[in-house]
């Protein structure tokens, strides 16, 4: 069935009647997701690619019973859709808007934590369940239903992946971006400890990215885990990043390169592919040793 | 976007963190005039990169005499690639002690950290490296913001007889990194005088993401990083002859990776994100083609709020004017569209990142 979300996960938009917003929602629709509303405040009342627009989250909870949300809110705004939501008891929050002030994410974050709701981004492509529902921008073709969890860092690069694997035969249970912000709300853990209790979820692919210790942070986890992971790590022909004074230097102290994650991967016994079409040989390794 | 040290200093005496008395000049004489009111000064090299002591771009100078050579000396030299236009004439400060305050934002813990050091100056990076015990870091809960018992303990930490002049200078930072939307407030080193603890250098950057809600004024350089920044999008120039265009950075990255894989030397790193419009796609092919060591350009667009539909017509309304091969890859939303637009002008078309990465490293060197 695939992880967070499922055939009958009842969706509202909160950037409904903005160009990306309404892009996107026929897009959902079209896959099959049960979007039942949509926000945007002044515009309430209106009638909007067959779901009703309200005013407020408020008031599309009241009259839709939602179980998750999708934002597609300019970033100035987005941090104020995200409190919104949690606020008004969705479960589920995918934010998708790119360029959030990092001080409005570190806030949101640490409120989220006094709430049962999960946010999921921001700058992120959402999540997708082949056959059953998506909530975000992953494009509607090339997914297919099967055993491989997808997860990654990244929104194209995503697509990149889940695309070969689907060229390939290889179907996936859910392919999830959890965003590239460096604050976010669902970290590579929560998904791997999500896709470790999935029955339907047999093998993991993981694709990290330079910066930051997202990737390193989640290998005590992965040693446990029952399932094959396969990780791909990009970025090793990148330059070294900004370095944010001594500060950032002092926090990272060498970790965050590409070669830095791969060794500490390597080191833990896990699989790292060089390539997207060696993390489909790395699979069919698997399937057919 | 990083600050000069002079306007981080004036943001800091606006919060009342002492600084050394100062004036900002641009030629010879004014570090004269500078040096006749001030005295015994240093002149410091205003650039946006580290390293400026060790380069040559800090001097002390005792009376004018030294400050106009000195000045003359400095306002010629290029440090790291940035030419030195500025010079901050201080009135030295003899330090006593030299130590260690920066706030920056821990990742990890999704919020900020405060980190002091009783050895500050220089060689900070090797502190942290081979004497930890001199470092303390402390988190700050986002939510209720710095408690002033924290500011005491770190002020402890650094000075105990000086506790409540640093824990003063502690809550002042903290303010200035969260009115600024900072990603790094640093006083490196905060200095222990004969008149008090005052910070003698200074150093900000702030979120590129926030700073639509301040008033920073960017200098302008025309450089192609700045302009793709101006069309909403990211370029990091590189030194090989491969141009990229990608949306997305993890595409971007992993394009890069394999066009280095194949034998390739990227031009540099383009990421012209989500939702890329036709007027985009153009301006960055217009960037990524004006620098001449480009032999050959990769386009790599696998569309989801970037519609390849869109990225074609970008491509074609700049084609006829870019007199180098280049190599096109669309997947994803509208691409039927988007090929079919592409095939009638004999562009190269590849199906995948790892197809158009190798066709590109052959474009860029025809046997």
């Amino acid at each position: 069935m695939g992880i967070l979300i499922n055939k009958e996960t009842r969706v509202i938009v909160q950037g409904i009647t903005g160009k990306e917003g309404a892009f996107q929602t026929k897009q959902m629709m079209d896959f099959g997701t049960r979007i039942v509303g949509g926000v945007t405040p002044g515009k309430g009342g209106i009638e909007f690619q067959k779901v009703p627009v309200f005013d407020s989250v408020s008031e599309a909870v009241d009259m839709t019973k939602p179980d998750a949300c999708v934002i597609f809110v300019p970033p100035q705004f987005a941090a104020d859709s995200i409190f919104e939501a949690a606020d008004n008891g969705i479960e589920l929050i995918a934010c998708i808007t790119e360029g959030i002030p990092v001080h409005d994410m570190m806030r949101v974050c640490a409120y989220l934590k006094t709430t049962s709701s999960r946010l999921l981004g921001p700058n992120c492509p959402g999540i997708t369940v082949p056959g059953a529902s998506k909530i975000g921008i992953m494009p509607n073709p090339i997914h297919k239903a099967g055993n491989i969890g997808v997860v990654s860092r990244s929104g194209t690069l995503t697509y990149e992946i889940v695309d070969l694997l689907t060229r390939n035969g290889i179907g996936q249970s859910t392919s999830i971006g959890i965003g590239g912000d460096p604050v976010n709300g669902t970290s590579f853990v929560d998904v791997l400890q999500l896709f470790e209790n999935d029955p339907e979820t047999h093998a993991v692919v993981m694709v990290g990215e330079i910066g930051g210790t997202a990737e390193e942070e989640s290998i005590d986890f992965i040693k446990g885990m029952s399932k094959p992971v396969i990780t791909y790590i990009v970025g090793v022909s990148a330059p070294p990043g900004k370095t944010m004074g001594h500060a950032g230097a002092i926090i990272s102290m060498g970790v965050g390169t590409a070669a830095g994650k791969i060794e500490a991967f390597e080191n833990a016994g896990i699989t790292v592919a060089g390539s997207p079409s060696d993390i489909v040989q790395q699979i069919e390794k698997m399937r057919f040793p | 976007m990083k600050l000069y040290e002079y306007a981080a200093k004036e943001i800091f005496l606006k919060y009342d963190i002492p600084i050394p008395r100062s004036s900002l000049v641009s030629d010879a004489n004014g570090a004269v005039e500078a040096a006749k009111q001030l005295g015994d000064v240093v002149l410091k090299a205003q650039v946006l990169t580290g390293g400026r002591g060790k380069a040559g771009g800090i001097a002390r100078a005792k009376d004018a005499t030294e400050a106009k050579l000195n000045a003359q000396r400095i306002l010629g030299m290029e440090i790291k690639g940035f030419p030195v236009k500025k010079l901050l004439v201080e009135e030295y400060r003899q330090p006593l002690k030299e130590m260690y305050l920066g706030i920056t934002i821990d990742r990890q813990a999704k919020s900020p950290i405060i980190m002091v050091s009783s050895g500050g100056g220089i060689d900070i990076e090797e502190i942290a490296k081979n004497s930890p015990e001199k470092i303390i870091k402390m988190h700050v809960h986002p939510l209720t913001g710095l408690h002033d018992y924290q500011a005491r303990n770190l002020a402890i930490f650094l000075d105990r007889n000086k506790g409540v002049e640093i824990a003063g200078i502690i809550k002042k930072l903290y303010r200035i990194f969260i009115d600024n939307d900072c990603q790094l407030a640093e006083i490196n080193p905060i200095a222990e005088t004969e008149s008090g603890i005052i910070a003698l250098d200074a150093k900000m950057i702030i979120d590129d993401n926030a700073l639509f809600r301040h008033d920073f004024k960017e200098e302008e350089t025309n450089s192609l990083e700045e302009i793709a920044q101006k069309n909403g999008m990211s370029y990091v120039g590189l030194d090989g002859d491969i141009g990229c265009i990608v949306n997305g950075a993890g595409l971007a990255m992993a394009t890069l990776d394999m066009v280095t894989q194949y034998g390739g030397r990227p031009a540099n790193f383009m990421d012209v994100r989500a939702g890329a419009n036709a007027e985009q796609v153009k301006a960055a092919l217009g960037i990524v083609s004006s620098n001449p060591n480009v032999k050959a350009i990769i386009i790599n667009i696998f569309g989801g709020m970037t519609k390849c539909d869109e990225a074609a017509r970008g491509i074609i309304e700049i084609f006829p004017r870019i007199k180098k091969p280049i190599i096109v890859r669309l997947s994803g939303t509208n691409e039927k569209e988007g090929r079919a637009m592409l095939g009638k002008y004999g562009i190269h078309m590849a199906a995948s990142t790892e197809e158009a990465a190798k066709g590109v490293v052959e474009l860029g060197n025809p046997h």
